[in-house]
């Protein structure tokens, strides 16, 4: 098993102090493993995540970011290991997942707004039926946020009718009207053109400034550089390196690590 | 259209007008019918088998066919043994029915409106053509009145986005409504279902089977789709196993088994042809369905599940919308051959509009008339049929699937 | 790997959270649903029988019929119910089979007449498939057989054609080849003919794949095998067949192929139905094959026929194969509608012994069996040849 730097201190600790969970983390990952039929995808991810901190999490293609990402909202069940958030176990409880997907907001690569929507909709579609909020509350919050991401006079529009970057913060308003303390990015920008980057980019880091826990897989750098509090190098499906940006970019300790971030800054 | 250009032909390099589509007949017959040799030959073929096959039809309409059959016949061919009296309930549930259509056209537009401008012209037209019937007056002019009401109805309501809710409401209530209505209640006479007939058995039927069999047929989608294994298998076997066989011999099922199974209950024939009907019927909606269900990308359901919609809200709000909308002109499909279909209803005693027309022809009044009635049949059915395929057209250029 | 502290936790959840104890609730109660259904059901049902004085099994079978069936493969009315049965079946594979060929050959002609150039033979083929669409095909048979076939003239008054061929009320009756002592020669003929044309066809195909060229195989081989057949029957003494023509013997014609009224009802109203259905099917898969192949066909110098034979069918072959499927399944389906007019196929027998025997629902069982199979039979076979289709030539 190769564990980085931090986890070398061997994990029976952590494993002592599940139970009491310290107020200062929020997500809990220890020794997660995933297997798609023989695939072994996530092979022993152990690793905490602060209140408040900003993770950015790369690696190669393939090498299992989007899969662990999408364990910790349950789009992917790991069978060993634990996950805790906010103190909740993430097993086969029902209630506990339903809590956790409440307390975990999600933005997709592909958006994955519902067509048959207004922005709007998108936005209350959740407090309405899942918080039971009333109509009127749930649309004024959702107007606040639809301004607060820049596209209030989009509202009634369909997604269809407005840009790739306008869905995709459409779809952070969505993840956020839930009111998630902790949000979860995969690959965000990728799917769109590049004048449009930096205006989801934006509202990412204005997000970051307001001290939502993120964690964001992504290959734009500069972003990882400028607003992570620590960088995860996965590959392969374990975590191979994890460190502060700086630590990261200028003095990669695994040679992996070294090749990926030689072969990204090139381009 | 345009004729060929011959090579070796240039265009000439100054900018000129485009040749105009309005081009000579000679031309046009030219273009279309004779610019080969097997293309002349063929039309020539054409002309004689369109002469030989129109003179035949048509000196045997105006000479030899009696249609006076028909008209004789009329009220049995539309509502079977329906009793005379009480005919003005069926106005009523068509009155209903337009004005529905008309506060649909008004309140929406777009799909609804063309739906009712379409029905609105073929119930028009037969409209006028039945004004010439030598029936009795209210039953002459009512099909006029329903357009006329369906056209009042419209303009009333134009633009009233707010009463959305309502109007839906009243499309869900207008069923049983009708059911009630020609049934009857209260004080009103029952008029039992054996004595329903005609077209209006024939659409009753049809519009019953695509009603009641949508709900089950959603369920079965789902079922057939579902990642729990034993409701998958049941759902499969008995989509497939339906449909696997031919209505005919549910239609016999339901009539024989059903007094075998259900012993308690007196279900009448109508009821168990309408039992089987739409048993026959939710096998293919499913089938419809599960289509739709399939071209819902998987990002939608991570999506919901991402935002805490659980399971049934999950296909409630964000997958059934989509899905079932992609599969609106499939169902159209369907209901049209379920609309012929229903004339099987014939085979096991009930007097659809071909069971209507089969007793005509036996009865000895009216003998050696087969061609006519079963052409006026045929008639009959093809307008509406026709119609239908020809909204369905429309839908699927308003949806863009 | 230490695994315990998940299963301890796990082990916590109450039954009614637990995501994986729910899935096989959920099951455990919709199987409990159905079984409880089918019981009530079957108990009814046995008290029904009970009522009716029957038991369920399938001993009746071996019983004599004691009814007769107008036409199929030998039967008598003193054999079994079974046999009776298998009557059916064979009849309504009968009809399907040349249902199906007919369908098939009208729908391909009116599929491609739908998209030829010349303006009248279009609109003709058009107004032909939204007729027999748009009409039920009950009503479709009822006509062809009320309206049409029993309304012919009487026996006396035949309708002939080609001098052997007569049409009447009572059906159609045609000259039927019956093989005479010289057949045996004839097919030593054939059997010479046919290992001939293998050989020419091996080296034809050696020697087009030597020359990598495109080319029709059997472009030597069919001819040779067709002149050795024709050299062969002229050399035949006394011909290898004779026509056995119908003649009028007292109020009947006899001899020759006799096919019954109803026979031809249904299958002129499956054929002109499905018909309909398959050159539309036809039609959306020939427009199916982008324009952009056509012009390339047309700018290689092929003709329209060509352009159709070489480009066009082949490609549109794999988007019909299943559409198409479902057409012959439905015509076989509906050869059932047999039942109005009397023709006594699988289903209109088993009816008839339904109401010989009360036995409805081991019967229905055997009819809905026989449905099914043909059906598996069928589509089978369609996956079988759109599997090959496809991978010929992707
Ligand atoms: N549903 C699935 N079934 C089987 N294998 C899967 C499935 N989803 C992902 N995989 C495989 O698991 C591996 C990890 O996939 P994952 O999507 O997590 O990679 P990633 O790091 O996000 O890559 P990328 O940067 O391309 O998004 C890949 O090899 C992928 O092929
Ligand atoms: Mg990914």
């Amino acid at each position: 098993m190769r564990l980085s730097r931090v986890h070398s201190e061997g994990s029976d600790e952590i494993v002592a102090d599940l139970e009491n969970t310290p107020d200062d983390s929020i997500i809990i990952c220890e020794e997660v493993h995933k297997w798609f039929d023989d695939f072994h995808v996530l092979r022993g991810i152990t690793t905490t995540f602060e209140r408040g901190e900003k993770v950015v999490i790369c690696g190669p293609s393939g090498s299992g970011k989007s899969t662990f990402i999408r364990t910790i909202n349950r789009l992917e069940t790991h069978q060993q290991g634990r996950i805790i958030v906010d103190g909740i176990e993430l097993s086969d409880d029902l209630r506990n997942i339903e809590r956790i997907r409440q307390e975990v907001g999600m933005v997709f690569q592909q958006f994955n707004l519902f067509p048959h929507l207004t922005v709007l909709q998108n936005v209350t579609l959740s407090p309405i039926w899942v918080k039971k909020m009333a109509k009127s509350d749930a649309e004024s919050e959702a107007l606040a946020l639809l301004e607060r991401v820049g596209i209030e006079e989009h509202a009634h529009k369909f997604p269809a009718q407005i840009s790739g970057g306008q869905q995709q913060r459409v779809a952070i308003a969505r993840a956020l009207a839930m009111q998630p303390k902790i949000m979860l990015f995969d690959e965000p920008t990728s799917a769109l053109d590049p004048e449009m980057i930096n205006e989801v980019l934006d509202v990412m880091r204005e997000l970051a400034a307001s001290g939502m826990t993120m964690l964001v897989v992504t290959h734009e750098m500069g972003f990882a550089r400028e607003v992570a509090d620590r960088i995860i190098f996965i590959d392969e499906g374990a975590i191979v390196e994890e460190a502060a940006p700086a630590i990261f970019f200028d003095n990669p300790q695994n040679e992996r690590t070294q090749l990926f971030i030689s072969q990204t800054l090139q381009h | 259209m345009r004729g060929k250009r011959r090579v070796g032909e240039r265009t000439p390099d100054v900018t000129i007008k485009p040749p105009t589509d309005s081009k000579s007949m000679l031309q046009w017959l030219k273009a279309n019918l004779f610019n080969t040799w097997y293309n002349a030959l063929l039309t020539l073929l054409a002309v004689v088998f369109l002469y030989i096959v129109f003179k035949g039809i048509l000196s045997w309409a105006f000479t030899e066919a009696n249609w006076n059959v028909i008209p004789a016949n009329l009220q049995i061919f539309l509502v079977g043994a329906y009793p005379r009296e009480e005919i003005w309930r069926v106005w009523i549930v068509i009155y209903t029915l337009a004005l529905m259509l008309g506060l649909s056209a008004g309140i929406w537009g777009g799909l609804a409106l063309r739906l009712a401008i379409v029905i609105g012209s073929v119930g028009g037209g037969l409209g006028i053509i039945l004004a010439f019937f030598p029936i009795a007056l209210s039953n002459r002019f009512g099909l006029l009145g329903g357009v006329a009401f369906l056209v009042v109805a419209f303009f009333l309501i134009r633009g009233k986005i707010g009463l959305r809710p309502w109007v839906l409401g009243g499309w869900l209530l207008s069923f049983p409504w009708t059911m009630i209505w020609l049934h009857g209640f209260a004080g009103l006479p029952t008029v039992f279902t054996s004595s329903w007939g005609g077209l209006l058995l024939t659409l009753i039927l049809a519009a019953v089977g695509i009603v009641v069999s949508f709900p089950l047929g959603v369920l079965l989608a789902l079922g057939r789709r579902s990642t729990l294994p034993v409701i998958k298998w049941v759902s499969t076997a008995y989509i497939e196993t339906v449909r696997g066989v031919p209505l005919v011999t549910i239609l016999f099922m339901a009539q024989i088994m059903v007094p075998i199974f259900l012993p308690d209950f007196r279900i009448d024939k109508i009821l168990r042809a309408m039992l089987g009907i739409t048993l026959f019927s939710a096998a293919y909606m499913a089938e419809n369905v599960r289509g739709g269900l399939q071209s819902i990308p998987t990002g939608q359901y991570e999506a919901a599940h991402a935002v805490g919609l659980n399971y049934p809200l999950t296909m409630l709000l964000v997958v059934l919308p989509q899905a079932l909308r992609s599969v609106i002109p499939a169902i159209v499909g369907q209901f049209i051959s379920l609309f012929k279909d229903t004339s099987l209803v014939t085979v096991i005693g009930l007097l659809d509009l071909l069971g209507i027309a089969k007793t005509v022809i036996a009865n000895p009044d009216w003998l050696g008339l087969q061609a006519e009635v079963y052409l006026f049949a045929a008639i009959v059915y093809f307008v509406f049929s026709y119609s239908m395929s020809y909204i369905s057209l429309r839908i699927e250029d308003a949806l863009g699937v | 790997m230490e695994n315990n502290s998940t299963k301890s936790v796990s082990e916590k959840i109450p039954f009614w959270r637990d995501v994986r104890g729910l899935r096989v609730l959920f099951q455990v109660i919709f199987l409990v649903g159905v079984v409880l259904l089918s019981g009530i059901l079957y108990t009814n049902m046995l008290r029904g029988l009970r009522g009716l004085g029957l038991t369920l099994n399938l001993d009746f079978l071996n019983n004599e019929a004691g009814f007769g069936i107008a036409e199929g493969i030998a039967y008598e009315p003193s054999d079994t119910y079974l046999r009776a049965f298998w009557v059916g079946v064979v009849n309504t594979i009968r009809v399907s089979v040349i249902g199906i060929a007919c369908a098939t050959i009208l729908g391909l002609v009116i599929g491609i007449a739908r998209l030829s150039s010349n303006w009248l033979v279009r609109n003709l083929a058009a107004i032909y498939i939204e007729c027999f669409r748009n009409i039920p095909l009950l009503l479709q048979i009822l006509f062809w057989y009320t309206a049409v076939i029993l309304q012919l003239p009487s026996v006396r008054k035949s309708l002939t054609f080609f001098g052997h061929v007569f049409i009447n009320q009572r059906g159609v009756y045609l000259p039927s080849p019956q093989p005479t002592s010289g057949v045996k020669i004839w097919v030593a003929c054939l059997a010479v003919g046919f290992i001939l044309a293998l050989i020419l066809y091996l080296a034809r195909l050696r020697e087009l794949r030597q020359m990598e060229q495109p080319g029709f195989p059997a472009k030597w081989a069919l001819p040779t095998f067709l002149v050795v057949a024709l050299v062969g029957w002229f050399l035949t003494p006394g011909r290898p067949f004779t026509l056995e023509l119908p003649a009028l013997k007292g109020f009947n014609f006899a001899g020759g192929i006799y096919l019954s009224p109803e026979f031809c009802a249904l299958v002129i109203g499956l054929v002109m139905y499905t018909g309909a259905f398959i050159a539309e099917v036809v039609r959306s898969g020939i427009q199916s094959v982008a324009k952009g192949q056509q012009e390339a066909a047309k700018a290689i110098g092929l003709n329209e026929f060509q352009t159709l034979r070489l480009i066009v069918l082949p490609q549109a072959l794999r988007v019909i194969a299943p559409p198409l499927t479902s057409q012959y399944l439905n015509l076989t389906k509906n050869s059932s509608l047999a039942v109005a007019i009397g023709f006594p196929d699988l289903f209109n027998i088993g009816n008839t012994m339904m109401n010989q025997t009360g036995q409805s629902i081991p019967i229905f069982g055997m009819i809905m069996i026989s449905y099914l199979i043909i059906s598996l039979a069928t589509s089978a076979y369609m996956n079988w040849y759109n599997r090959r289709i496809n991978r010929i030539g992707r």
